[in-house]
């Protein structure tokens, strides 16, 4: 079945010796055999890793760039240039790219007057009226230079799976898997996409985007999430939406995703990770001659403010039409921190299945809640963030209950140990993620290029073994009462607005 | 083909994908410059196909590259067979089959064995099928079996985790409207099947509070046998151990006794008209419209997957193109004619926009409909998209893994068990001929209910405006006095 038995055979040793905890050297060295690190003359950084089990590749770029970067008056800037990266550029997606750079250039100045005089003291409701007209007419003179056998339609005729994008606080992914015959597609299409990103249709996909953020605002749990992260922060730019905030979307311009563009996406911001039926020496010689292309510019400058300490307990209560939703976050250090496993330890013994200690006090025993969980990483990772838990109360319970239940167990971590049966349970299901993780190309491409980007070494990914095979009962203790203090606390919860509930009334269905 | 043309090929193609898998001289300048080399020649791999004395039908595939075990059993003990009173019924009873713990060992011993091998037996209860799943490393993986058909054998139901799981059921119904989504589908699955169809009913606080252990107990006698059950491996084991394991796990289960399940029914045709349910604390209005689909067998099936590239599959599609990049209406727009492997799936086409374009909505998605009768799919789209659906479909079948997903659910239902391996001639042989008359005969936008969810102010257009306005009231019922909450915990 397999054309590389031998590597095959060799993956296999890996991971059977990453589940014995007597050699772990030794798995990191099977895998490095079968990986290439690639960096440019630009700053671009490669990861090939083969996996030659099927004649597929999958690959996932990161760009170090999420709405953490942003500052108001652009908050969504970072999702939107991820939707803009699907316009294609001038080879794609045009049918006369002179004719068309210059419609383009018209658009833009048509936006920026209509802009100036929206956004003027006293704003002329006639002129708006003018220049938006104006605006439109430019709008339509563009668009008829779209060749529609863009970006998109390439790779959905060549077979691309899974095509797709995500943004989030602190970076930008961008993946899809491809044939494995179709390795100069990829690098055809990828360069392309960031050595010259064309700015088409930028207000209709704005437009899009606005449509996206209210869609979330269809959902209590995304209003409330807005809610919670803006009273958990009160300087770092987690406190922002990753979508951004409407009057934002409804006036940052395609200029202003030009500048964005180019202080973040110089090169050696973006690290990609190929995994599949690959071979670096034929793979590489086409990585060079397409994103070789890309010339080298500085790389962005890092973020200068810093969360200060919490110095009070924060409460956000949110009415609305929805049953109780409760939720509660601890500040704690950034996700490289060498205590995250210890962090990891408290979410997997927290929160994580039948056995865990939420699920069994709230879930099981008392009736509390019908869903419990937690997580150590919120809203982002790369910058000091939150750990956070949540619990969905069960029908007639109150968020109070909820919260004096989940309360209880956050203190026993304080003042008990964890038991030795809990700590061996983190350890082993940590390290069968991580095997379950390789059995899929994109899984595994996204897991190496996040690591990578943390902590400059996609290896981090197996050392991290090491760091959770010497988290101990003391550490999650020490952790625990360093963590949960109730002036590091913020609290958030959704409440049934009293009228909402009037209203209901008998219905045979 | 003639011999002399097969003599050539084998030897004359290695030559030329040689000569092609060379690296390019220059990097192209239009995606059209590219030249793929043919692709490595990849067989779908066949599970090992036998059937037990008692009736079970046992599937098996290997894959040593991780040492990890799947197993995935179907049995036909799905929702569709909840009986009207007490709707839930096989969601709630799936649950506690493997929270209940079985006769051997209660739920809490069941939850610790497990987790503290990185192991997991999960139910998961869809229309047709209960699906209950177990992974686990190889080394536990025999033990691992066992405990595993006792789940499915010889569960506990304990009452205690019945209350816990019902706890949640009735958490879920109080939720019901919380979100747009779970409302715009829910209800329009009963207006295209019927409010008498099991493939349109939601659960109640009535039907929750009615189901009593015994019916569990009951659910499963009568549902799980060998002989409702599909039993697929995939992982790190020789088939001779495996065929042996399974043997020794299930070879004593008595055969059912033969009890029939009706098959649910549904309403053959809907009631065209617009349908309009209030939902006041949100920005956007979501629409669906739409009527029945097909099954999967029937005979348009590969045009219609054409027919689905072009309309609403895909980031390229024409509701995606036309509506979300050209008109910025929407962010969520797709749809598709909807086919299901043993009843008609629904042919719908859905989005949500903001209320003050909500008639426009309507008018965009009606459009595009139309414009597949005004302007068919052209040779061109047949063909990108045909070309699409053939290139993509190794990512079908790229991991055992879920070329054995695949093969349960066909032999769950009586399909031709080489149905993989025909899909890439289904899809050659389509003709834009057959494209446009799938899409004539399979949407036909004069027979579409039109459900609109969402606030009653703002909207640019009155909804009368596109036909007879139905009202649909989703207020929940007030719960039964039981199952109320008690006031001062």
């Amino acid at each position: 079945m397999s054309r590389h038995p031998v590597a095959r055979a060799a993956l296999a040793l890996l991971v059977l010796a990453l589940m014995t905890p007597l050699v772990t050297a030794q798995d990191l060295k099977s895998f490095e055999e079968r990986t290439t690190v690639h960096k440019l003359a630009n700053g671009w950084t490669f990861i090939l890793v083969e996996r030659p089990a099927a004649p597929v590749f999958a690959f996932c770029t990161i760009a170090d760039v999420g709405s953490a970067q942003e500052v108001p008056g652009i908050t969504g800037l970072a999702h939107m240039f991820e939707h803009m990266a699907f316009k294609g550029g001038p080879k794609i997606g045009s049918r006369d790219w002179a004719a068309e750079k210059k419609a383009l250039e018209a658009v833009e100045s048509a936006y920026q007057a209509l802009q100036t005089e929206r956004l003027s003291p006293r704003p002329d409701p006639q002129k708006v009226e003018k220049l938006l007209a104006e605006l439109r007419a430019r709008q339509q003179e563009a668009s008829r230079h779209i060749d529609e056998n863009g970006f998109d339609a390439i790779l959905s005729r060549e077979g691309a799976d899974g095509l797709n994008a995500t943004t989030d606080a602190d970076a930008t992914r961008y993946f899809y898997a491809l044939p494995s015959n179709k390795l100069e597609l990829f690098a055809f299409l990828e360069s392309e996409r960031f050595l010259h990103p064309v700015f088409r249709e930028f207000y209709q996909e704005r437009d899009v985007v606005q449509e996206e953020r209210r869609m979330s605002e269809t959902s209590p749990i995304g209003k409330l999430l807005d809610e919670f992260q803006s009273a958990a922060f009160q300087a770092h730019p987690y406190k922002q939406p990753i979508v951004g905030y409407m009057s934002d979307l409804q006036s940052f311009t395609a200029t202003d995703a030009q500048k964005f563009f180019d202080t973040y996406y110089a090169p050696s911001n973006l690290i990609t990770v190929l995994v599949g039926d690959i071979r670096p020496a034929t793979a590489i010689p086409v990585l060079e001659k397409y994103f070789g292309r890309i010339p080298a510019r500085p790389g962005p400058p890092p973020l200068r403010t810093v969360e200060p300490p919490q110095e009070a307990e924060k409460i956000v209560v949110m009415e609305n039409d929805a049953q109780p939703m409760y939720l509660e976050g601890y500040h704690k250090p950034a996700n490289n921190h060498p205590d995250q496993a210890v962090y990891d330890a408290i979410d997997s013994i927290a929160s994580r299945g039948r056995t865990s200690r939420l699920y069994r006090s709230l879930v099981r025993d008392k009736k509390l809640a019908f869903q419990v969980g937690s997580f150590s990483g919120f809203p982002g990772v790369k910058y000091p963030n939150l750990w956070i838990i949540f619990a969905m109360p069960a029908y007639g319970v109150t968020n109070e209950q909820v919260q004096e239940a989940a309360r209880a167990e956050i203190e026993r971590l304080k003042t008990e140990d964890v038991t030795d049966e809990e700590l061996a349970r983190f350890k082993t299901r940590a390290k069968a993620d991580l095997l379950r993780a390789m059995r899929d190309n994109l899984t595994l491409a996204d897991l190496l290029a996040d690591h990578h980007r943390l902590y400059g070494d996609w290896r981090e990914l197996f050392r991290y073994i090491d760091r959770l095979d010497k988290v101990t009962k003391a550490d999650i203790r020490r952790v625990a009462n360093e963590t949960f203090r109730k002036g590091n606390r913020t609290v958030a919860m959704s409440v049934t607005r009293p009228a909402a509930t009037e209203t209901t009334k008998e219905k045979t269905r | 083909m003639t011999r002399l043309m097969t003599r050539l090929m084998r030897h004359a193609l290695p030559l030329l994908l040689t000569i092609l898998a060379l690296p390019a001289a220059a990097q192209v300048d239009r995606v059209d410059d590219i030249r793929f080399p043919p692709l490595a020649r990849f067989d779908i791999p066949q599970p090992q196909r036998i059937e037990l004395e008692n009736g079970m039908v046992v599937l098996l595939l290997e894959d040593h590259e991780l040492p990890m075990v799947e197993a995935t059993a179907l049995v036909r003990a799905g929702s569709g067979y909840d009986p009207a009173d007490k709707i839930g019924l096989a969601e709630l009873a799936g649950r506690v089959l493997r929270s209940g713990g079985t006769e051997r060992m209660n739920g809490d011993q069941l939850d610790e064995w497990l987790e503290s091998r990185a192991a997991g037996i999960e139910v998961a209860v869809a229309e047709d099928a209960a699906r209950v799943t177990l992974n686990s490393l190889k080394k536990d993986f025999p033990e691992a079996l066992r405990i595993y058909a006792d789940v499915l054998r010889r569960p506990a139901f304990d009452a205690q985790k019945l209350e816990v799981e019902r706890n949640r059921a009735i958490a879920n119904v109080s939720r019901q409207n919380d979100d747009l989504f779970p409302i715009l589908f829910r209800e329009f699955q009963e207006i295209i099947y019927g409010p008498e169809s099991p493939y349109g009913w939601t659960e109640t606080y009535a039907t929750l509070g009615a189901i009593r252990r015994e019916d569990a107990v009951a659910w499963h006698r009568q549902m799980f046998h060998p002989d409702r059950t599909i039993l697929g491996l995939v992982g790190d084991f020789s088939s001779e151990e495996a065929v042996r394991w399974v043997r020794e796990a299930f070879g004593d289960w008595p055969r059912g006794t033969g009890t029939k399940t009706a098959a649910p029914a549904w309403r053959d045709r809907v009631t065209p008209g617009i349908y309009y349910a209030e939902k006041g604390d949100i920005p956007q209005s979501g629409i669906i419209m739409g009527h029945l689909g097909v099954r999967r067998d029937h005979p348009d099936y590969y045009a219609l997957e054409v027919v689905n590239q072009v309309l609403g599959n895909n980031s390229v599609s024409r509701l995606f193109s036309n509506i979300r990049t050209k008109k910025g209406l929407a962010y969520a727009v797709a749809g598709q004619v909807g086919t299901a492997w043993d009843h008609p799936g629904m042919a719908m086409v859905f989005m949500t926009t903001k209320v003050e374009t909500t008639g426009a909505g309507i008018e965009a998605l009606l459009e595009e409909i139309r414009n597949l009768k005004a302007r068919p799919p052209s040779e061109a789209e047949v063909e990108a998209a045909k070309r699409g659906l053939l290139d993509s479909f190794i990512f079908r079948v790229d991991a055992p893994r879920r070329v054995l997903g695949q093969q349960l659910a066909a032999e769950l239902h009586g399909y031709p068990r080489d149905l993989l391996s025909r899909y890439r001639a289904g899809i050659e042989a389509v003709t834009p001929a057959q494209v446009r008359d799938a899409a004539a005969r399979h949407l036909r936008p004069e027979e579409f209910a039109i459900l609109v969810v969402g606030p009653n102010q703002g909207q640019d257009k009155p909804l009368t405006t596109f036909g007879k306005v139905t009202p649909v009231d989703i207020t929940l019922p007030q719960p039964p006095e039981r199952l109320r909450p008690k006031s001062g915990h």
